[in-house]
């Protein structure tokens, strides 16, 4: 086991050292002077092109250019922000604490409403509880989640004035973003859970543990689901990285300052430094997330060799 | 494209063409699969009725979706504008009827940019393995290390907001998942006598490729597209919604959504119909797409 967690840790390292070449080599995939296109109107003087350049040391050949890139990131410097004139770790760092908020409440709710889904869709196959559960996944799966939320705003906000629109802390601040995030991802979760479901009722051991008089919950929440978690676990990384893009528009509509709408707003106002920040972040948490997966995967099912 | 010389050079499928023939292809077997399938038809009708709103969008509109009239801000929908107007007097109907072009387009710009992309590089990984495959797995497992929409950020971040670089951004973001599937189907394909005998009548690699591999891989690529198709345009308005892809005054169902945000309560039609349109359209897309698969791949259905 300690074996296979070593190897799995190693084989992302080249994996991170890609993603952050790929980030670095951004700036130098701007069509025309990065410089310039950061200072965008401002750009009429030499002077401040020239100024700039220095100071992202862009003069300097590229490998020297992404060696320091690299000790940066490592040492957690990870530049400066035009705009904001702090440091770019500084701002991702404050922005962090909201999204993971948002991410996980967002998961939580995303799986429970897939499980429940899932779960009572396959258990009556081709009823009608079955085809009401595959619509509601189906217009999960369709549903603009930006429209979702103006949606819930107008309604417990406007309307009802339940909950306020827009912020970060509280409960009441999270429901409504946590809700529309995960709301899409129960849908693909449902659908999984219960195609997944649908196999292992089949299963030999399902049938002979009904045969033996065991209650029905029993065997569905004892026998049945346990197996069926399997194939969802390995999604569920996947789910995380649709939730983390889903944070960025979620954030953007709910106004609340996590790092989705700190790389939007730092795209529009053209703050590189930052857009690479976030993206660089996004990547190494998202990699990290799915070695946990990897994990969880390998304790759940024995029969996964570890060698 | 291949070599017409070598298909003279495959006497052993001629012969077993007649006894093939006689039952049903498998493509018009699918075809009566998906006939029956109520949701998927439903689907496929909507899609048509949309493609036929695009094409028509000039003549069906009955405003121009782009004019300022200041003095029809905001109406409330009536007999004259019926679906209402916007912040700047544009009438949302005929910005509705102009949107689907948009996003027909971008949906199938960017599904045309990632299947391409993605099953050039999967038939060249899968087909001659080696080298060849270690590096695009790689480039596709470091593209898959950034979570879609991020990808899509980037990539829009690099070139700059709008409609073009936004179907590059999603197309690309799309190309892994089509790389990753047309791999894996021919990897398995290869397996076939029939490609080991092509292989051994001397057939160019182009055409083994052509007639032997491609009809394999086509039915998840068709089905992976039709999704996708889904998905892209969920994922176009959302990035022009941000801002982040087509720009005004374009008139874009995300963008609209945008410019609604702030008028909820005084203007609920501004956010109401164009969010109708995507859903739809998303919808539609998605029945079809599901109908197909279960229409394709029989295997699958559960």
């Amino acid at each position: 086991m300690l074996q296979y967690l070593v190897k799995r840790l190693l084989a992302a390292v080249p994996v991170l050292l890609g993603i952050s070449v790929a980030v670095f080599l951004m700036m130098h995939l701007v069509p025309g002077d990065p410089a310039k296109m950061m200072l965008g109107e401002l750009a009429v003087q030499k002077e401040a092109i020239d100024n700039l350049r220095r100071q992202l040391g862009l003069d300097d050949p590229i490998p020297v250019q992404y060696w320091r890139f690299l000790r940066g990131a490592l040492r957690g410097d990870l530049g400066r922000s035009v705009l904001e004139n702090q440091p770019v770790a500084r701002m991702i760092w404050q922005a962090l604490p909201s999204t993971i908020e948002l991410t996980l409440a967002g998961l939580g709710i995303a799986i429970a409403l897939g499980f429940i889904l899932g779960v009572t869709a396959a258990v009556r196959q081709n009823s009608w509880v079955d085809n009401a559960s595959m619509v509601v996944a189906l217009w999960g799966v369709s549903m603009p989640s930006f429209w979702m939320g103006l949606l819930l705003i107008f309604l417990f906000s406007l309307k009802l004035g339940w909950l306020p629109a827009t912020g970060q802390g509280g409960l009441e601040r999270l429901l409504m973003p946590a809700f529309t995030l995960g709301y899409v991802a129960s849908a693909v979760i449902a659908r999984l859970v219960r195609s997944s479901m649908l196999e292992v009722l089949r299963q030999d051991y399902v049938r002979t543990a009904r045969a033996k008089g065991l209650a029905d919950r029993l065997v569905i929440y004892r026998h049945a689901l346990k197996n069926a978690l399997i194939p969802v676990v390995t999604v569920l990384g996947l789910q995380f990285g649709a939730l983390l893009g889903g944070a960025v528009v979620i954030e953007t509509v709910f106004s609340r300052p996590g790092i989705g709408r700190l790389a939007v707003t730092s795209i529009l106002s053209k703050d590189f430094q930052v857009t690479q920040g976030t993206v660089l972040m996004s990547a190494v948490f998202y990699t990290l997330v799915n070695i946990a997966v990897d994990f969880s995967y390998a304790f759940l099912d024995p029969r996964i060799r570890y060698d | 494209m291949t070599d017409r010389v070598t298909l003279t050079a495959r006497p052993t499928a001629t012969d077993m063409e007649p006894a093939v023939r006689r039952s049903e292809s498998p493509w018009r077997s699918a075809f009566r699969r998906l006939r029956r399938n109520r949701g998927a038809m439903a689907g496929l009708y909507l899609v048509l009725v949309l493609v036929a709103v695009a094409v028509m969008a000039d003549s069906l509109s009955p405003y121009d979706p782009i004019r300022v009239t200041p003095d029809a801000a905001l109406q409330a929908p009536s007999g004259k504008y019926l679906l209402g107007t916007d912040l700047l007097g544009r009438d949302i109907l005929s910005r509705l009827i102009h949107g689907a072009r948009i996003s027909l387009r971008v949906g199938l710009v960017s599904v045309g940019i990632a299947a391409m992309a993605g099953t050039t590089l999967g038939l060249l990984a899968g087909f001659y393995g080696r080298w060849l495959d270690l590096v695009v797995m790689r480039l596709i497992d470091l593209m898959l290390a950034f979570p879609n929409v991020l990808l899509a950020l980037a990539i829009i971040a690099i070139l700059g907001p709008s409609i073009f670089n936004l179907m590059i951004a999603v197309g690309i973001s799309a190309t892994p998942g089509y790389a990753r599937l047309v791999r894996g189907s021919v990897l398995s394909a290869k397996e076939n006598v029939y490609v080991e005998a092509a292989v051994a009548v001397g057939a160019t690699d182009g055409l083994i490729i052509w007639r032997h591999i491609l009809p394999n891989v086509l039915a998840p690529i068709i089905i992976l597209a039709t999704l996708g198709m889904a998905g892209a345009i969920l994922t176009g308005a959302a990035l022009s919604f941000l801002g982040l892809g087509v720009q005004p005054p374009t008139p874009e169902w995300g963008t609209m959504l945008s410019d609604g945000r702030n008028y909820l309560r005084k203007a609920w039609w501004i956010t109401t119909f164009p969010g109708l349109a995507i859903m739809m359209t998303v919808l539609a897309i998605n029945m079809l797409g599901d109908g197909l698969r279960d229409a394709l791949d029989p295997r699958l259905k559960t």
